[in-house]
């Protein structure tokens, strides 16, 4: 029995740590979210020279070949410290639908490139105002040329190139387009967390690139999004963590009618209840790494049992953070909002909360556990 | 990571798989809570009997007093196994899980072998008298007292929520021996025969209509100086060592899960479809799924530091609380999907456990640390949190102001 991370898997996890401290990624947050840049451009490039952005490539395409568990202790210090960078992009989704669907062709030609940072990859699905499905997608392919639109594109105009959910002539494609071909507009959207840029990509017979399946890709990228909640799951237990590390420190520290806020079972049981949450995010996460790194055909149930818990934990320990600051939390002084901001752009980024609890359930229907 | 055994583990499970297929059943549907009943109580003691023959009763314990010496994981994997099987649980924990280990650390060897093995046997049954109707989550200030006459004390004062006094031998006491000192330092721990002379036990009737808990009054009872456990003032480091194995004892709250809810959800009728389809219960099982796989992956990430041989982290420290209020919103549940009928008694095992769950659980969130007790030991011991300024801070017990109760 071992449902823990290997001695290698927690010091990589610790020097991540001491990193992103060191980089004091977390003002870096802010200073992006106060600029109204897209990321921090100084961070990423030193994390792509740390090798992280080929985590999972294997190293005949100069990857550093390791798993998936390595990529979730990253994840979670990712989370922990608010990383301003097109990580969950340009890794889980992009990288990962590139390893798990493209021919040996084309990852030859884009897997270098992702581990040097020449490319940066993100994925588009959303449409409108409303969930995507594999029903209400009309951005369509045909003679491999797309049209189309896609808002809510998460680091679309950092991003060098991009899988496309489209209509095809059968189903649904996931398609890749490099953002330098003709028919490309991108243009930048105005988001509740301005710390991780949102862009509009309006495609106009753009040339594209069949990957995976045709006609399969909604499957294909159900499968990826099972993927990448797991990895996002980490990033919100991370996240959830230093939001009642936060909050312990804060109410030790002030003072209220002579004593500590702290001292109070208001404040305690609040952030007891924080505590319980994200016990549950963090097993349910281990759990669902598990499921991800041995190809387990549980993985559809544990990842979803993992996002559900992983959200709901950080929506919890970031608004209550705020509570626990009292009127300093509600200043944009403060870092509480940043944690507030980011838990919402998590459990929105992949779909929403009510989203995972329903493939939850179906897919407990589908697996019959009775 | 993986969830397999390592090769001496695999052993120890086929071992304990195949002595538990050749002495039980395999369990199937609705387990029954009759511990208030006579023939359970004598086909829990054959059980244990059983066990301790073969070796199975108390693993973790010494070789002289019955156990094998066996390692954490060791007890776990049994008790894994023996879960899956149809026998008789419930009646031993606190003797077992509490009263053993104290007499372990305290009493003498004479009274070691006299009265370890006999509790491992299941021939001896033990309880625990630290409540009382004063005294409840601030155990503390407890006032039944304890006064020293040559060799003896006698003991005067009543305690309440005892489980199992009515069927036990012996039993844990913690006593106030002088309200004149501050009060966690003027009590005094015993171990008692519970047929000694002016004891006298009332048995509690609980909202569930049964009853396994007890008053118990004492009335000039003589314990002899003997069977006092650690020195006189110690009472209350003894307590906690006891309350500690408590927390360790009272985990998950038993009955009606998420698995029962689905199921019942799927073929339960709602307005002409299945509940299942119905989102807002939907919401719910995922909700419970959620609490119910973390709860478990909790206990493997435990068993995994265990099995290491490292020290667990405090995780576990979340059970009672999550597995209390689940099963309390699930009994809910299952009552309400039945409208108006759902207040019927029936012979439907299916209801019944869902109605066992609502009524049951209530208790479950007071018993062994109520949830907010928990809560500040969470926020406390784990979080680091500073304790709330006390009103009865190094006043002399007889001065701490008391309600009229």
């Amino acid at each position: 029995m071992n449902l823990d991370f290997s001695d290698d898997q927690k010091f990589l996890q610790s020097e991540a740590k001491k990193f992103l401290a060191k980089e004091n990624s977390i003002k870096r947050c802010r200073s992006v979210l106060d600029k109204s840049e897209s990321i921090d451009s100084e961070l990423w490039q030193k994390i792509v020279e740390l090798g992280w952005t080929g985590i999972r490539i294997p190293e005949e395409f100069n990857g550093l070949g390791l798993g998936h568990l390595e990529l979730c202790v990253i994840a979670e210090e990712l989370g922990r410290f608010l990383a301003p960078v097109p990580f969950s992009s340009s890794v889980y989704l992009f990288t990962e639908t590139i390893i798990k669907y493209a021919s040996e062709d084309l990852k030859k030609d884009i897997l270098p490139k992702l581990v040097s940072g020449e490319i940066v990859g993100t994925l588009a699905v959303t449409e409108d105002f409303l969930a995507p499905s594999s029903s209400n997608i009309t951005t369509e392919v045909s003679n491999n040329k797309i049209i189309g639109k896609k808002i809510a594109v998460p680091d679309g105009g950092i991003a060098t190139h991009s899988i496309i959910v489209c209509k095809s002539s059968g189903g649904v494609d996931l398609r890749l387009i490099d953002h330098s071909d003709e028919g490309v507009t991108i243009s930048s959207q105005e988001i509740v967390d301005d710390s991780r840029g949102h862009f509009c990509i309006e495609l106009d017979s753009t040339p594209s690139m069949l990957v995976g399946d045709e006609n399969n890709g909604w499957e294909q990228y159900e499968s990826i999004i099972n993927q990448a909640a797991v990895l996002f799951s980490f990033e919100q237990v991370g996240g959830s963590q230093a939001t009642l590390d936060m909050a312990v420190e804060y109410a030790k520290e002030r003072y209220a009618f002579g004593k500590p806020i702290g001292s109070f079972q208001g404040i305690k049981h609040k952030l007891a209840d924080m505590y319980v949450a994200i016990t549950l995010a963090k097993s349910n996460s281990y759990y669902a790494a598990w499921a991800l790194s041995s190809d387990s055909s549980d993985l559809p149930v544990a990842a979803a049992t993992a996002r559900v818990s992983s959200t709901k934990a950080f929506q919890l320990c970031s608004k209550e953070n705020i509570q626990t600051h009292g009127g300093n939390g509600f200043t944009w002084e403060y870092d509480c909002h940043l944690f507030y901001k980011r838990s919402k752009l998590l459990s929105l980024n992949i779909g929403s909360l009510s989203n995972w609890k329903e493939k939850l359930v179906s897919n407990l229907e589908k697996s019959n556990i009775n | 990571m993986d969830f397999k055994d390592n090769p001496k583990q695999a052993s120890f499970r086929k071992n304990c798989r195949e002595w538990l297929e050749k002495n039980a059943k395999l369990k199937i549907g609705v387990e029954k809570n009759e511990f208030a009943n006579i023939d359970f109580l004598q086909a829990a003691k054959d059980w244990q009997k059983k066990k301790y023959d073969a070796g199975w009763a108390m693993l973790h314990w010494p070789k002289e007093y019955g156990g094998i010496a066996a390692s954490a994981i060791e007890r776990i994997i049994w008790s894994e196994e023996e879960s899956k099987f149809d026998v008789p649980r419930g009646i031993f924990e606190i003797g077992l899980g509490m009263c053993g280990p104290v007499m372990m650390e305290y009493a003498s060897e004479e009274q070691k072998a006299r009265y370890l093995p006999p509790m491992a046997e299941g021939k001896e049954i033990w309880c625990q008298l630290f409540s009382e109707p004063s005294a409840g989550s601030d155990v503390a200030g407890l006032r039944s007292k304890a006064v020293q006459d040559g060799d003896n004390w006698i003991i005067n004062g009543q305690k309440v929520w005892t489980s199992g006094a009515h069927f036990s031998d012996y039993g844990i006491l913690v006593v106030r021996h002088d309200p004149s000192l501050a009060k966690h330092k003027g009590m005094t721990f015993f171990f008692i025969d519970m047929k000694s002379p002016g004891i006298d036990i009332k048995p509690i009737k609980q909202i569930t209509g049964g009853s396994s808990f007890n008053e118990v009054y004492f009335n000039d009872v003589v314990v002899p100086d003997s069977q006092r456990l650690g020195e006189i003032g110690d009472g209350w480091k003894v307590a906690i060592t006891t309350l500690m194995n408590e927390r360790l004892a009272v985990g998950d709250a038993n009955g009606a899960d998420v698995e029962e809810a689905f199921r019942w959800a799927k073929n339960q009728d709602d307005i002409g479809e299945p509940l299942i389809n119905n989102r807002s219960v939907r919401s719910s099982i995922a909700d419970w799924y959620c609490e119910a796989n973390g709860l478990k992956n909790t206990k493997l990430r435990t068993m995994s530091a265990l099995s290491k041989g490292e020290t667990p982290g405090p995780e576990a420290s979340i059970t009672k609380i999550v597995s209390a209020n689940k099963l309390q919103d699930i009994g809910n549940f299952g009552m309400d999907s039945l409208d108006m009928s759902g207040m019927l008694k029936t012979d439907n095992a299916e209801i019944q456990s869902f109605q066992n769950a609502w009524l049951g659980a209530p208790g479950l969130r007071i018993a062994g640390g109520t949830d907010e007790i928990l809560k500040n030991i969470i926020a406390e011991r784990v979080l680091g949190l500073p304790q709330d300024a006390r009103a009865d801070k190094g006043l002399p017990y007889k001065d701490i102001p008391t309600g009229n109760s």
